[in-house]
């Protein structure tokens, strides 16, 4: 195993940085679309985790990519339902803006 | 009662044989007088008063609606039909009067029981003896005349039927108060005649001064009544009360003091002439031993409730009563001891005989208008003329008259009672005829002329002379009702014009009321051979007889003075009235009443009175004529009628005031009656010559001559003024003081109360408002507080709740870091 054969950490590193990009997203973005791609990418930095530790596992059992693989299908389900859900939003406000979508608010 | 018999014979025979251990065997003679009043039971009686009140409730219930469907005819038709009804029966109860034998002539119909109180029994129970007898023939002949007389009075008048039926109602209690065998009955009528006197005074309420005489009226019988009632209390008392008291409280305790113990029971002492059996016996008992006998015998076991069985073999319960029947056998019957231990009896101090007269008296000076509860009579002329003429002359106000004849056997027994009646009686007649000289209103003369003649009737009774109190009753109604009808005529001749300076020369107009109305007076200034000479100067000989039957033997000679002196007013006063009205030119003058006068339709002159109304007074004056033949004497030795037919009546009383009068001569009575006969002829030459014609200045220049003495009889002596400076001063002085006492403490006592009660509440409430509430208050407003603050915690934001999500991630690494 050379020095620079990645190892457990680079992916794990790789995992936090996209659940940092994506929460910041989901954080700052108001456009709708903007935060589900964020939820996408915290959804994909999980994956990343889950694939990353099947790999490095000494008795690997394919669990984590299974697991991960149902995580996909699950985002792409749930990116449909949001969308919907967004669709939903844009027809009762004329926009997408979330901040603007507070009438359950109190 | 097999057994009661059982039980006099045995003691008759025990008596017998104890004779010679009797002390008083002398007063034996003396005591077989009277007997037990005899009677009759007769089932028709109540029909009298019947008819009268179903005439009543009729003409009440329904004769509004029947004047207006049927018109009045139907109304005054009932009404008259039950007086006839009423005086038919009378009739007929009269001849079955008759019928008996001279000392049995009592009738007494039994209905039933109304209550019974311990020794209160009150029955609904009618009785006719004599004097009730005649009492109910003269209410109902001269109400039933009366009822005629008022359809023509009342012709215009819309409210016919409640007239009538006030009148019958008036009728059915005057029957009851003369029919009734005791007290309660007595009473009930005595307050009914009360309340229909009140009604018929008022009847045209509208007019405020009319309402007020009522009231007067009534409230001054009230006043009377009460004092009635006392007298009824303290003689019910004091015969059943004391002999309940004695078994636990010796005499000398006792409020009720005997006068001589020993003396009350001599009589009962008397072998052979009575004896005492025990009414409780029941049929298992053995007959009472002769030690029984004697032992009841004795003031200690005598109770009321026992039986007295009298010599001639009657029975007399002795004890309280209510019935006047049975009162009069226990007073007249000596045997019984009832009437000495009566006489023997004090109330704190005083003969309790007096004592009973003198109250029950104050009931009669309130019905029968003397001093000093006259006032309302006056001005109880504010009703309509019939009822004057009825009500307040014929029947109503000769109640107390009867009273004091009906309980005769009682008032004879104390001269005090006696003197205080005769001379109150005296001294009314006097005052009211002076009064009468100078009244203006015809009808306030007619009104101060009765109470003057009941004055009269009370010297009458007051003296002892009851049959000649009666017949001056009888003789007076007739001539009254005459005279106020009469009255009435020239009233609604006149287009209601009661001022007689007004009328004048209605003789010209009214032949038939001047006829009549001349006779009658005639009839009370007493002129030879008319009815009220015969009953005017019996009452006046008799006070002058009187002797020991007032309390000083001189007595009796100034209150026949003062009659004397009232009998010369009375002729006068009367003529005046007929000279004014009925003489000279009509003074009316033309169209002074025309204009929105309901009797407009013969322009401004006096008219005759319909048809209805002369007959009426053409009858009662008739009636004064018949009524002569009462009064007259026989022949020596040969009573008068009405004295020889109350006489059964008059019994107790007659031997002891006999006895007692001074008895003058024969020459005495003759000059009397020349005197008696002079004032009658000085008093209408005087009435002549000062107003026949109206032609004489003297009046006027008398009466200008002395002014204030004119005006001080004219306006009465200022008696309503006195009365209401001092009487109703006081009275409304008291009322004063009650209402502040009502104001101040009464209701500053409940002020106080609810003050506290307010305060109370205010704590109370303080405490609801700021702690019970405030706790709830606090709690809610904690959860709402709360809810607030953590409201802000959902902010909607999904980044704001990422930030959370984060920096508790983070905080838990951190923990899971530090905690390591």
């Amino acid at each position: 195993m050379s020095q620079l054969a990645p190892g457990l950490p680079h992916f794990l590193v790789v995992g936090a940085v996209l659940f940092a990009l994506g929460t910041y997203t989901v954080v700052t973005r108001t456009n709708a679309v903007g935060i589900l791609m964020g939820v996408e990418l915290i959804l994909n930095a999980a994956n990343v985790n889950f694939v990353a530790f099947d790999r490095f596992n000494p008795s690997p059992h394919l669990s984590g990519q299974v697991f991960s693989l149902f995580v996909i299908v699950l985002a792409a389900a749930e990116a449909a339902v949001a969308l919907a859900i967004v669709l939903a939003v844009y027809l009762n406000t004329k926009t997408i803006d979330v901040t603007e979508a507070d009438t359950l608010r109190e | 009662m097999d057994l009661l018999c059982h039980v006099r014979d045995f003691v008759l025979a025990a008596a017998e044989g104890a004779g010679e251990a009797a002390k008083h065997g002398e007063g034996a003679a003396r005591e077989a007088a009277l007997g037990v009043q005899a009677f009759k039971r007769v089932g028709y009686l109540w029909l009298i008063p019947f008819f009268p009140m179903v005439g009543a409730i009729v003409n009440a219930v329904v004769g509004a609606r029947l004047q207006k469907r049927f018109g009045k005819s139907v109304v005054t038709n009932l009404a008259i039909g039950a007086m006839a009804a009423a005086f038919v029966t009378a009739a007929v109860a009269f001849v079955d009067l008759v019928g008996q034998p001279e000392h049995e002539r009592l009738l007494v119909n039994h209905l039933w029981n109304m209550f019974t109180a311990g020794d209160v029994q009150a029955n609904l129970t009618f009785a006719l003896d004599p004097l009730s007898m005649m009492m109910v023939l003269i209410i109902t002949f001269i109400g039933a005349l009366i009822h005629v007389y008022s359809v023509g009075y009342m012709a215009e008048d819309p409210d016919t039927w409640r007239f009538f039926a006030y009148l019958n109602l008036f009728v059915f209690s005057m029957l009851l108060l003369v029919m009734g065998d005791n007290f309660v009955l007595m009473f009930f009528g005595w307050e009914g005649v009360g309340l229909c006197s009140y009604l018929l005074i008022g009847f045209w309420y509208k007019d405020i001064d009319k309402a007020k005489a009522a009231v007067k009226a009534f409230v001054t019988n009230r006043i009377g009544d009460f004092g009635f009632v006392l007298g009824l209390f303290l003689l019910f008392w004091a015969l059943g009360g004391q002999w309940e008291k004695r078994s636990v409280i010796p005499p000398h305790e006792s409020r009720w003091a005997l006068a001589d113990p020993a003396h009350l029971y001599e009589a009962r002492a008397e072998a052979g002439t009575t004896y005492v059996a025990d009414p409780t016996l029941s049929p298992q008992t053995p007959p009472a031993t002769y030690a029984e006998v004697e032992k009841l015998a004795t003031p200690e076991g005598w109770r009321p409730g026992a039986s007295i069985a009298t010599r001639d073999g009657g029975k007399v319960r002795v004890g309280p009563t209510l019935s006047f029947r049975e009162l009069r056998d226990q007073i007249a019957v000596e045997s019984t001891g009832v009437k000495n231990r009566l006489t023997g009896l004090t109330f704190f101090g005083m003969p309790l005989l007096a004592l009973v007269g003198i109250l029950l008296f104050v009931g009669a000076t309130a019905k029968s208008a003397q001093i000093p509860l006259y006032v309302w009579l006056p001005d109880a002329m504010a009703g309509p003329t019939p009822v004057s003429a009825l009500i307040h002359a014929a029947t109503m106000v000769t109640a107390g008259v009867y009273m004091v004849a009906r309980l005769n056997f009682l008032f004879a027994l104390s001269t005090t009672a006696m003197t205080v009646i005769a001379c109150t009686g005296a001294a009314t007649a006097l005052f009211a005829a002076s009064i009468g000289f100078v009244q203006n209103d015809i009808k306030k003369v007619l009104a101060y002329s009765t109470v003057s003649q009941l004055g009269f009737m009370f010297i009458g009774v007051g003296v002892g002379a009851y049959w000649a109190g009666t017949y001056h009753l009888l003789t007076h109604a007739f001539f009254k009702a005459c005279l106020f009808l009469g009255s009435g005529s020239v009233i609604l001749g006149c287009h209601h014009e009661q001022d007689m300076r007004k009328m004048g020369g209605l003789k010209k107009y009214m032949p038939l009321t001047e006829k009549t109305y001349l006779y009658a007076c005639i009839a009370i200034s007493g002129f030879p051979l008319a009815n009220g000479f015969f009953s005017k100067d019996e009452i006046l000989w008799k006070a002058f007889d009187a002797g020991n039957n007032l309390a000083d033997p001189a007595l009796g000679k100034v209150i026949w003075l003062v009659g004397w002196v009232t009998a010369l007013g009375t002729a006068f006063y009367m003529w005046r009235s007929y000279y004014l009205t009925f003489t000279g030119e009509y003074r009316g003058g033309h169209g002074a009443h025309e204009s929105g006068d309901a009797h407009g339709h013969h322009g401004g002159l006096p008219h005759e009175s319909p048809r209805s109304m002369t007959w009426v007074l053409a009858a009662l004056a008739v009636g004064c004529f018949l009524t002569i033949f009462l009064g007259l004497w026989g022949p020596a030795g040969v009573e008068p009628v009405l004295e020889r037919w109350l006489e059964p009546v008059l019994a107790p009383s007659h031997a002891l005031v006999a006895a007692r009068g001074a008895h003058e001569g024969p020459l005495a009575e003759w000059l009397l009656m020349a005197a008696s006969v002079a004032v009658a002829f000085g008093g209408w030459a005087a009435a002549r010559a000062l107003y026949k014609d109206a032609k004489s200045t003297v009046p006027a220049t008398l009466a200008a001559k002395y002014p204030r003495l004119h005006r001080w009889v004219l306006d009465k002596y200022y008696v309503d003024e006195a009365y209401r400076k001092t009487v109703l001063a006081a009275i409304w002085a008291g009322a004063k003081a009650c209402d502040l006492f009502d104001r101040v403490v009464v209701d500053g006592a409940v002020n106080a109360a609810a003050a506290v009660g307010r305060f109370v509440c205010d704590v109370d409430g303080a405490i609801d408002k700021y702690l019970v509430d405030g706790a709830v208050n606090f709690v809610a407003d904690g959860a709402l507080g709360f809810g607030r603050a953590l409201r802000r915690v959902q902010t909607g934001r999904l980044e704001h709740y990422l930030y959370a999500a984060v920096a508790g991630a983070l905080a838990v690494v951190l923990l899971t870091f530090l905690v390591q």
